[in-house]
């Protein structure tokens, strides 16, 4: 979605705040939020994307009003109730359902190294073709998906080079639209600068972004 | 960074009691109010954005535990790991290796999760990493410009300002300015490279070893590596200043 939460190369943010000696949490609340998502991710109803997508689909001025922790909280809740396990009456009356059952943890702190470490099901085990190699030209596909996208805005259309193949990963956008994994190759594409931001641009500036196949064509 | 605090402490306490009742509060509630918003007669819409995170995590978390969904000590520990374990330490352990072990920086450059590994961080988005290296021409600085994404295992979890919607908007666009804000001047024939973290790649940099570090041991060094070196946004330097 061309949503807010894509930034890049937008202006008139304001200056950079910088915080010396800044605490992990700088309120218990924001910690709290930080480690029940953690741990509900346990459940494994969603993925990294269907968290990060749940983000996206904030009112884009509600986005910017708030936090960073309060945009996780927020999306923390509606990924528990779209997996179901709470209700919205329950979120909103803050207590479970008459007669609801109790489940069991599937984390406790005895495994927290669990959920420490994130599952690796990004990499899949697949036998996929890569697409591209080192050093061809290729051009960022200039699509405007309505769900979940991990190509900026700001690159689509754009000329590049691949610098790398990373390797196979599962795709993010069919992911989230429940249309599976599609694994395919990766690969970090440099892009001028110039060919980004127009002739203004500094020659000695380039951005490297990683790309999955399907959002590439050779040039 | 956009809220704030006030009067967040006397929320707290008052928090402890009003948890079991906190209906109503996901909706919007005035600091202060919240226990009235079960009667919730005042006019408002009903938005997103919490009027007072605090108490709504509290009703979240009470809820999900009365429900068995997780469990409050697994909490606890998550929270003292993310405090206590996770941090910059580790990446400034890989950095100093690199500096004094020319063969490792090599290992690091081609295969940093291989590398990684050696040092014992074989966890999560460690899985995925890459290593990028300044040198006197080239300068790299990492951004996620979607989200939020970041090394974790080995720098901890990002600062504000890495999230912030000033930085992830200017990074890709103009780096040397914001390279400028942090107090990093670079010269004219520096290439600069950004590298935006759209997949599940994380990238660390790198920095350059100071001059005048020659005699220094593993420990010595890492003890100068800054989370923000390793960010791109910062220069090693042999006077650390607290904090970066």
């Amino acid at each position: 979605v061309n949503g807010i939460h894509d930034m890049g190369g937008m202006q008139d943010m304001g200056p950079i705040r910088y915080e010396k000696n800044e605490p992990v949490f700088h309120e218990p609340w924001e910690g709290r939020v930080y480690v029940i998502r953690r741990a509900m991710g346990a459940w494994k109803k969603w993925t990294t994307d269907h968290a990060r997508h749940e983000i996206e689909k904030l009112p884009p001025s509600d986005y910017l009003r708030m936090s960073y922790y309060e945009r996780w909280l927020v999306s923390t809740e509606n990924l528990i109730v779209n997996a179901a396990l709470i209700t919205r009456d329950e979120l909103e009356s803050g207590k479970p359902a008459a007669g609801s059952a109790k489940a069991t943890p599937p984390l406790k702190s005895a495994d927290m190294q669990t959920v420490l470490v994130r599952p690796k099901v990004t990499r899949p085990d697949a036998n996929v073709k890569a697409k591209f190699k080192q050093g061809d030209r290729v051009r960022a596909r200039n699509i405007h998906p309505t769900g979940h996208v991990r190509l900026p805005r700001y690159a689509r259309g754009k000329a590049g080079v691949v610098h790398q193949d990373h390797g196979i990963y599962v795709f993010p956008d069919t992911i989230v639209a429940g249309q599976g994994e599609k694994p395919q190759h990766v690969y970090s594409v440099r892009f001028e600068a110039r060919e980004l931001w127009g002739p203004q641009a500094s020659p000695r500036h380039a951005v490297y972004l990683d790309l999955w196949d399907d959002y590439l064509d050779h040039i | 960074m956009r809220k704030s605090n006030k009067s967040k402490v006397g929320r707290r306490r008052f928090l402890k009691g009003a948890v079991a009742g906190a209906a109503g509060l996901v909706t919007t509630s005035q600091t202060g109010k919240a226990q009235q918003s079960q009667d919730h007669d005042h006019d408002h819409d009903h938005q997103t954005v919490p009027s007072d995170p605090a108490l709504r995590t509290k009703a979240l978390e009470t809820l999900l535990v009365q429900k068995g969904l997780v469990d409050p000590a697994a909490l606890d520990s998550l929270v003292e790991a993310y405090q206590t374990k996770i941090g910059p330490q580790n990446g400034a352990r890989v950095v100093a290796r690199a500096w004094a072990d020319p063969s490792y920086k090599k290992r690091l450059l081609e295969n940093a999760t291989k590398a990684i590994a050696e040092l014992g961080y074989t966890t999560g988005e460690a899985d995925d990493m890459n290593v990028v290296e300044n040198g006197p021409k080239v300068h790299n600085l990492v951004v996620c410009t979607l989200c939020s994404c970041y090394p974790w295992p080995l720098l901890g979890l990002p600062p504000r300002w890495y999230k912030s919607d000033a930085y992830r908007s200017r990074a890709v666009i103009d780096p040397r300015g914001v390279l400028g804000e942090f107090g990093v001047t670079l010269p004219e024939d520096t290439e600069i490279r950004v590298w935006d973290s759209t997949a599940e790649l994380r990238y660390l940099v790198l920095p350059e070893r100071p001059a005048g570090t020659e005699g220094m041991s593993e420990k010595e060094l890492a003890a100068l590596v800054t989370r923000d070196s390793m960010v791109g946004v910062a220069k090693v330097t042999v006077n650390k200043t607290g904090g970066r």
